[in-house]
């Protein structure tokens, strides 16, 4: 996918994001309740650099390993048992993040 | 029965994904996101006194209940659903990943890099923890992974996701063309 040689997860990703789109126009536009009747309300993003440095992290990893978090759990499920360790390092790297935090440029 | 049986093409998947976001809103307002179950996973097991994991992580415990789906659907989709088909790779870079030296394109995974005995290689221990590892800290810095910004950020229309997204692709894209060829000889 990152050789450009396959339009497989561009495909995935963008028409997932299309449908995406559409349906919250949809329940944006009218006012679609949750099944218990609440209004649905989507809290949005602020933009901090980690969204940048983050992201390119993760990137980085995710040309690894091939998978970004949800793949992670289906490939487990897929019998890939060793992804556990992947997962596991995973919520190692999440867990320094929250111990380095603070020192981080936000 | 056979449609099924088949890899889907990424205008199936695609849009199946994608319903997930109003699914989850309607369902209970709850905003699509897979990174966030590390965080909860550090809460309920390692907090350790960080401010980061002290939060009510069982408000959010439905989304551990999300990725324990995930771990059955990929079950069910290879126990039931695939006919073992090697996995189909544009031409050019099976040649490619061939004279990089991985020989198995019969799971989702090559086994030349992804199993138990290659992690304790110094590859596969770069692959597989150093590259987790990369992926659990760079998802919380930026707030989210593929599915809470590509997707459910992007749905949103918000600028930020847009922003993080484009950092995967850069991250994922100089991975692949200057660093790969180099973990991959290991």
């Amino acid at each position: 996918m990152f050789r450009l040689q396959s339009f497989h997860m561009y495909g995935i990703i963008g028409s997932a994001i299309v449908v995406g789109i559409i349906s919250v126009l949809i329940i944006k536009g009218f006012n679609i309740k949750t099944l218990s009747g609440e209004p649905i309300v989507i809290p949005d993003k602020k933009f901090n650099w980690g969204n940048v440095y983050g992201g390119l992290i993760f990137g980085l990893g995710w040309a690894i390993t091939g998978a970004c978090p949800g793949p992670l759990f289906a490939q487990i499920g897929s019998g890939f048992l060793v992804t556990s360790v992947t997962l596991l390092s995973a919520i190692l790297g999440t867990w320094v993040y929250g111990a380095l935090r603070e020192k981080l440029p936000q | 029965m056979d449609l099924i049986n088949q890899p889907w093409p990424w205008y199936v998947a695609g849009p199946l994904i994608g319903l997930i976001v109003p699914a989850l809103l309607i369902i209970g307002n709850k905003t699509f996101g897979i990174s966030s179950s590390l965080r909860h996973i550090c809460a309920a097991c390692i907090p350790a006194n960080i401010s980061f994991f002290k939060y009510d992580w069982k408000k959010e415990s439905w989304n551990l209940l999300f990725v324990a789906g995930i771990v059955l659907g990929g079950f069910i989709a290879t126990q039931f659903l695939s006919a073992n088909h090697p996995v189909n790779i544009n031409p050019q870079t099976h040649t490619l990943l061939k004279q990089q030296g991985i020989k198995d394109f019969n799971g989702l995974l090559p086994k030349d890099i992804f199993s138990f005995d290659q992690l304790l290689t110094l590859r596969g221990f770069i692959f597989m923890v150093m590259g987790g590892f990369l992926v659990g800290f760079g998802t919380r810095y930026a707030g989210g992974c593929t599915s809470g910004h590509a997707i459910m950020g992007i749905s949103n229309l918000q600028w930020p996701s847009l922003v993080a997204t484009c950092c995967f692709m850069a991250g994922g894209f100089i991975m692949t063309w200057f660093i790969l060829p180099y973990l991959l000889h290991l």
